[in-house]
């Protein structure tokens, strides 16, 4: 009983933390709060169901094209969009406002369109639908490639950051997105690229979280709020704490599950979310500088 | 000292907008009868719309073509009038619908509406058919207090029954599957923390006592709940033979699935709404075989069989295997209280209590504005949702059980 | 003597507008109580976020208490006891998250307060299925529309006035100072803690009867309904595309804003998100002030005073 609520909390918030490290990537580097993530995801899981459904096209295979698609799309909203904003803004608080006053009306374009296209029905499939066991305890194939992806991406962009010049560039306009030209690093296209890294995440995570998760085509606002809630237990533009955070999140829906009530696992979410930032107010890993 | 400061001129332009707005007339168009006009609103967008999508929407604008291709609608007079429709999106808000329909009523003044999907917003514009005098045909609206909401606005209909119907049909199929000895006398039940489920819980409790079912679990999860990893493990754990799940059609599907992996056989397996998708079927192959839900058809009707060709055809899509079927044949209902009685709305509501139509769902007469005459009960057989309850009724086919376990895909 | 013309001109605007349900129809009269609503909301809204910096997107959590208190008791208690109750309920769960989130800056607390209407809407539940036994609730009043505008309306006065007179009292200066730079603002003397909370309260309090108000038009109420997190989320775009930190702002972006959804939406009920996303990233891009700040780079040469005051932003955490 308790090694099968550990296992289904972790595999849980794999897909958890899967689906938040895009996000505080765009928000942690590229400094705009990006409300139109869940929107990425949605149109990544419809993408995979179409290859699947109607090509024959697995959703692994489904991957190789959709995450760069979502790299590309992300690098032409930055451009489009987001570019002329970041110019405009004096500091970072204007920024703020106007990226989420944009990508409000981002979103809406998006969910628009997938409206048009899809309707707005239930979309569901099955791929990987089978348990495997680890430990004693069944776990489905699908899950488990989520929680596999979390660790290995969100693992191998550690190291990136934190080991390779090319980290410590994006790491650099983080902190302060001013100074960095001082140093001749170019600011623009470093949070350019990280938020068209943050849209590949974002749809790995849309295409993998399709095989086992219902959705619809205004279901996006619900993985956006997932997602924010996780980056920001964990502390904004903080892998590592993403992970935690996803991962304490899906053991405490399931312990509670298990042990207290099946009624309250939501509510437990929330409670554990704004107990840890009453304790820690810039997140598990963030840093109140002074 | 009178200069106007920029303050106070930001002031008057506050105050003036204000009058603007308030003020800012719209002409309403003139009737010159050269068209019915029929106007609805349903959530295209928001967390309703995938409701929407597959039960409401799909079947309106089936009807609306159906009608226009043959003509329009026909009056008592024998001439026809073809449908206008007015439609809007109520974004899945209630402040939303209420404001629309008024819109509806008031400002368009068309000459019927269709309810909005869901319950509560059946609720929610209730009192605004009955003050304008509207025919409210509510279908997507399961609910036990009908007979009272019939008292307080008497042009209401209410088409898809109510909680108690379907928690009687399913605790009927568990006593006799159990004193047939098939399955043990337990059931584990979960339920949506939403009206839906709590409506059908609260119905299934009294209903399973009576009939000799012991409830050995009873949770309720609330929307959105992804995992159920838990709760298959108590439900396995309880005894019982057959688990219940009043839910929603995302965890329906999650239910399906995670069953599957947690090899979770129990002898009966009834789910929620979502079950009666035809992607349901679809998707679940041979593994659909045997699980039970709400609703279900005779595939024997052909009537019935007709109306599903044409939605795929015109849609593109089939309807779902309960409440659709029930929403095309309101609709036939009101065109041919049209028929009978014209364009006056006492008229075709008084008509709509009494008469007796013959629809895509057979023959329906309304007792007391509810329809009694529905399939309670469907069990997935050979890749068909077949209708099993009520047992008495024509048509209906003998479930299977126990549901056979699962099969590797 | 401009103050005296100013109240002149709004006492006018009011009592025209208290007329209002006298000329119009059904439709518009719903209309205008969909807009005052806003209205309130935007300038309650405004009255805590847009002075202190704090985006808050618990709004909904302080409407949907106020909802949710009329749909419970409404049976057995006369309506003024109940509005009441529902102020008081409101007061007291914002003093307790005032208290709570006094650590908290920037993206956290905005993401805390979602957060918090979350869980507000999630025990709502649990306690009305799981205690209740019972999930929806019937609101059989007699309170026609009009009834309901009238007192939106009143309280829609008495929040712009409030604001107003905040702003000229010592509160108001405080709050300017701590709007700038809140380690200036203590060290110059103010409470900070308590100006916040008594701010965000009285904020909370005015959402908590909006809701209050609005909830018998909607005859049935359940936690979906009322908690829908759009409602807070409209009331920050509408905020801050007015201009959040000015008295008129929120009323000249919740007007604008509220009859431009309703056009769309009964124009181009098919295409009504797309249209509305694209409108909504032209504005950002051509009025990048607010409306109240076009109004002003459009129509008045700019003074030095004009500089100081500052649109509404999120404060940094890491400042």
């Amino acid at each position: 009983m308790l090694m099968t609520t550990l296992i289904a909390g972790l595999v849980l918030g794999g897909s958890y933390a899967l689906l938040a490290m895009g996000l505080t990537i765009q928000y942690g580097i590229a400094r705009t709060m990006n409300l139109a993530y869940g929107e990425t995801i949605i149109a990544s899981a419809f993408a995979a169901y179409l290859l699947y459904n109607n090509l024959g096209i697995s959703p692994i295979l489904g991957l190789v094209i959709i995450a760069p698609a979502g790299f590309v799309f992300g690098w032409l909203v930055y451009g489009i969009l987001m570019r002329p904003l970041v110019a405009r803004s004096e500091n970072t608080a204007t920024l703020e406002i106007n990226s989420i006053l944009a990508t409000f009306g981002l979103l809406f374009v998006i969910q628009g369109v997938m409206l048009v296209i899809f309707g707005g029905n239930y979309i569901s499939y099955n791929y990987l639908n089978f348990g495997v066991e680890i430990i004693g305890v069944r776990v489905a194939a699908n899950r488990l490639l989520a929680l596999g992806l979390a660790l290995t991406i969100g693992g191998g962009l550690y190291l990136l950051l934190t080991r390779t010049r090319w980290g410590t560039t994006l790491r650099a306009v983080a902190v302060n997105p001013a100074a960095a030209p001082l140093v001749g690093i170019d600011a623009n296209r470093a949070a350019r690229f990280a938020f068209a890294l943050g849209g590949a995440l974002a749809s790995s995570g849309g295409v993998v979280v399709s095989m086992y998760q219902t959705f619809t085509a205004s279901s996006g606002v619900i993985f956006t709020m997932k997602a924010l809630i996780v980056v920001i237990m964990g502390g904004v533009g903080n892998l590592a704490g993403a992970l935690f955070a996803g991962l304490i999140l899906g053991l405490s829906e399931t312990f509670v599950a298990a042990y207290i009530s099946p009624g309250l696992t939501i509510a437990a979410v929330y409670i554990i979310f704004l107990v840890i930032l009453l304790c820690r107010p810039a997140g598990l890993f963030g840093k109140v500088q002074k | 000292m009178t200069t106007i400061t920029r303050r106070h001129a930001l002031r008057y332009l506050g105050a003036s907008a204000i009058l603007l707005a308030a003020a800012a007339p719209i002409a309403a168009t003139a009737d010159d009868r050269t068209s019915v006009k029929i106007g609805y609103a349903v959530s295209k967008t928001g967390g309703n719309a995938g409701g929407v999508g597959i039960t409401t929407l799909p079947n309106y604008e089936l009807w609306v073509k159906d009608v226009n291709d043959a003509g329009g609608l026909e009056l008592p007079d024998g001439t026809r009038l073809p449908i206008e429709v007015i439609e809007y999106d109520d974004r899945s808000s209630a402040e939303e619908v209420v404001r629309s329909v008024e819109r509806l009523a008031t400002q368009d003044e068309v000459d019927f509406i269709l309810p909005p999907w869901g319950t509560g917003f059946n609720l929610a514009v209730a009192p605004l058919f009955d003050r304008y005098g509207y025919p409210q045909l509510a279908v997507s609206a399961v609910t036990d207090k009908a007979p009272e909401f019939v008292k307080r606005w008497d042009k209401s209909y209410w088409l898809l029954g109510g909680g108690h119907d379907y928690a009687d049909a399913l605790a009927k199929v568990l006593s006799k599957a159990s004193s047939d000895g098939t399955i043990n006398s337990k059931v584990a039940m979960i339920s949506v923390a939403d009206g839906f489920g709590i409506d059908l819980v609260t119905a299934a409790r009294p209903a399973m006592e009576n009939a000799g079912i012991e409830v050995v679990y009873d949770v309720t999860y609330p929307a959105g709940t992804t995992d159920f990893t838990s709760v298959i493990n108590e439900a396995a754990a309880s005894g019982a033979d057959s688990f219940v799940a009043f839910s929603y059609p995302p965890e329906t599907f999650a239910l399906t699935q995670q069953a599957q992996v947690a090899n979770f056989n129990p002898k009966v397996l009834y789910l929620g709404v979502g079950t009666a998708f035809p992607v349901y079927g679809k998707n679940n192959g041979a593994n659909a075989e045997g699980i039970m839900s709400l609703g279900g058809i005779d595939y024997n009707n052909p009537e019935n069989m007709a109306y599903r060709a044409r939605h795929e055809e015109v849609t593109g899509k089939a309807p779902d295997l309960w409440g659709s079927v029930i929403t095309y044949s309101s609709l036939q209902m009101l065109q041919e209280a049209i028929k009978r009685r014209g364009l006056d709305r006492d008229a075709v509501s008084d008509e709509l209590s009494n008469g007796t139509f013959q629809t895509a769902a057979g023959e329906i007469t309304l007792e007391d504005n509810q329809l009694r005459t529905l399939w309670l009960t469907g069990q997935w057989q050979d890749g068909k949702f077949v209708a099993v309850a009520p047992t008495d009724r024509d048509g209906a086919t003998v479930p299977i059980l126990p549901k056979s376990a699962w099969q590797a895909q | 003597m401009k103050t005296a013309l100013g109240f002149l001109v709004a006492l006018t605007v009011l009592t025209a507008l208290a007329f209002a349900p006298l000329f119009v129809g059904p439709y518009q009269l719903g209309l205008l109580i969909g807009l005052t609503g806003y209205v309130t909301l935007a300038s309650a809204w405004a009255l805590f976020s847009g002075r202190t910096g704090y985006v808050s997107l618990a709004t909904v959590a302080f409407f949907g208490i106020g909802a949710y208190t009329v749909a419970v008791l409404s049976e057995t208690m006369p309506y003024p006891l109940v509005l009441l109750v529902a102020a008081a309920i409101g007061l007291c769960v914002a003093l307790l998250v005032g208290l709570a989130t006094l650590r908290l800056a920037g993206v956290y607390f905005v993401i805390f307060s979602f957060g918090l209407a979350e869980l507000v809407r999630q025990l709502v539940t649990w306690f009305e299925t799981s205690v209740n036994g019972t999930l929806g609730r019937y609101i059989f009043l007699p309170l026609e529309a009009e009834h309901i505008y009238w007192q939106l309306l009143a309280l829609a006065a008495l929040t712009l006035l409030l604001t107003w007179w905040i702003q000229r009292t010592r509160l108001g200066l405080a709050l300017k100072v701590i709007a700038d730079d809140e380690t200036v603002a203590s060290h110059i003397g103010i409470n900070i803690a308590w100006t916040k909370i008594a701010l965000f309260t009285l904020s909370a309090i005015i959402m908590t009867l909006v809701g209050a108000i609005q909830a018998p038009r909607w005859t049935y109420v359940e936690p979906a309904i009322v908690f829908s997190p759009t409602v807070s989320f409209l009331t920050l775009i509408m905020a801050l595309f007015g201009g959040a930190s000015r008295l008129w702002g929120p009323a000249l972006g919740a007007i604008p804003l509220f009859l431009l959804f309703e056009w769309l939406s009964a124009s181009f009920p098919n295409h009504y998100s797309i249209l509305l996303g694209l409108l909504f990233i032209i504005i950002v891009f051509l009025l990048p002030r607010g409306v109240v700040g076009f109004i002003e780079d459009k129509f008045q040469r700019k003074s030095p005073a004009d500089l100081v005051e500052k649109p509404a932003r999120v404060k940094e955490a890491d400042q």
